[in-house]
């Protein structure tokens, strides 16, 4: 416990280095607009609206919940079928 | 003796959610990372990535059928690590060197129990979900996508681990280089398919490069971490299931 503490403390302290320089227009973007769409736009080419577009207002923080829950329900639903709870017995043997 | 071990395990839990709170709320929004937005690659690119990722995901279709018959717990592993590999591609994760975020993929460690194969079919359904409901990616671009997540990212990982294991060096090794270099793949992959697609009367390397550079400040820390979370789930898996291991030789490379 003591140990992966430990390791996330250090992953944290590593990612949190100086932040993030003054005057960038969004801080925190992906790299998908701070690299591929400014090489995209430099060809001439821009990003088009998605077929659904969930983003607006808080819709895709709603659309984020529900992916991660059901792939959060997925997940775990196999991963008990996979690594059921140990028994109380199997411990003490 | 006992109580001040559990204090001090406390103070360095609370110290652990504070920190990681912190950079959570310092998010704004959700933010992505590699997967190449609507529109950005002209048709004919569009086309020829779907042409290069259906036999992939043909091919990773039918051994999953084949897979599934021989061993019993198969298909719940392929749903576990199809539902980690959709969730890791959608967390973003902050890195304040650059002042950007990105994503890791998961297809190294998925590759390692599940073969690249398969890795392939659960990227393209993860990527199909996103760029459906999650504005992440694209459905023209998603040939492309599979190509750079799927296919680069499974491939190269399999093939770190499978070589590393091969020479003799230890697994923690081995699974380091998995998710490191599936990760880094995944990027050179897409700088490949941007520059290839855009780089119009200009020359394709110099283009690739500049993409590509772009990219090392994000994706470098990146990396290290994708390997370190392989490293850790294989860890995990070797102590509570090693069967698992055994099953995912049979078309893996644990």
């Amino acid at each position: 416990m003591k140990k992966a503490v430990l390791i996330l403390m250090f992953a944290v302290l590593l990612l949190a280095g100086p932040a993030s320089p003054p005057g960038r227009a969004a801080p925190w973007s992906g790299v998908d607009e701070t690299v591929i769409e400014k090489f995209a736009e430099r060809a001439g080419r821009t990003a088009r609206e998605p077929f659904v577009n969930t983003d607006q207002g808080d819709l895709l923080l709603f659309v984020f919940l529900v992916a991660g829950i059901v792939g959060g329900f997925i997940g775990g639903y196999n991963f008990r079928a996979l690594f059921p709870p140990r028994r109380r017995n199997e411990n003490k043997t | 003796m006992m109580h001040r071990r559990n204090k001090s395990a406390s103070n360095y839990s609370a110290a652990a959610v504070a920190a990681t709170a912190g950079i959570l709320i310092a998010q704004p929004a959700p933010a992505f990372a590699m997967h190449i937005s609507e529109g950005l690659l002209p048709a004919p690119w569009a086309l020829l990535w779907f042409a290069v990722a259906i036999p992939f995901v043909a091919l990773g279709l039918r051994e999953l059928q084949r897979r599934s018959e021989q061993f019993p717990y198969f298909k719940p592993l392929v749903g576990l690590v199809g539902a980690a590999v959709f969730l890791i591609s959608c967390m973003p994760i902050p890195i304040p060197i650059a002042g950007t975020c990105s994503h890791p993929c998961g297809t190294g460690l998925a590759a390692i129990l599940i073969g690249p194969g398969l890795t392939v079919v659960v990227a393209s359904i993860a990527l199909t979900l996103q760029a459906l409901f999650l504005a992440h990616g694209g459905l023209t671009t998603l040939g492309a996508n599979i190509v750079a997540m799927g296919v680069a990212g499974a491939y190269v990982g399999y093939g770190a681990y499978w070589v590393t294991r091969r020479l003799g060096l230890p697994w923690v090794m081995a699974a380091f280089l998995a998710g490191l270099l599936s990760d880094w793949a995944t990027y050179v992959m897409t700088s490949v398919s941007l520059a290839a697609a855009l780089h119009g009367g200009g020359s394709f390397s110099a283009m690739f490069s500049l993409i590509l550079i772009a990219f090392i400040p994000t994706q470098l820390p990146l990396g290290i971490l994708e390997g370190i979370l392989c490293v850790g789930a294989l860890k995990f898996v070797r102590s509570r299931k090693p069967e698992l291991l055994k099953m995912a030789a049979a078309g893996g490379a644990a």
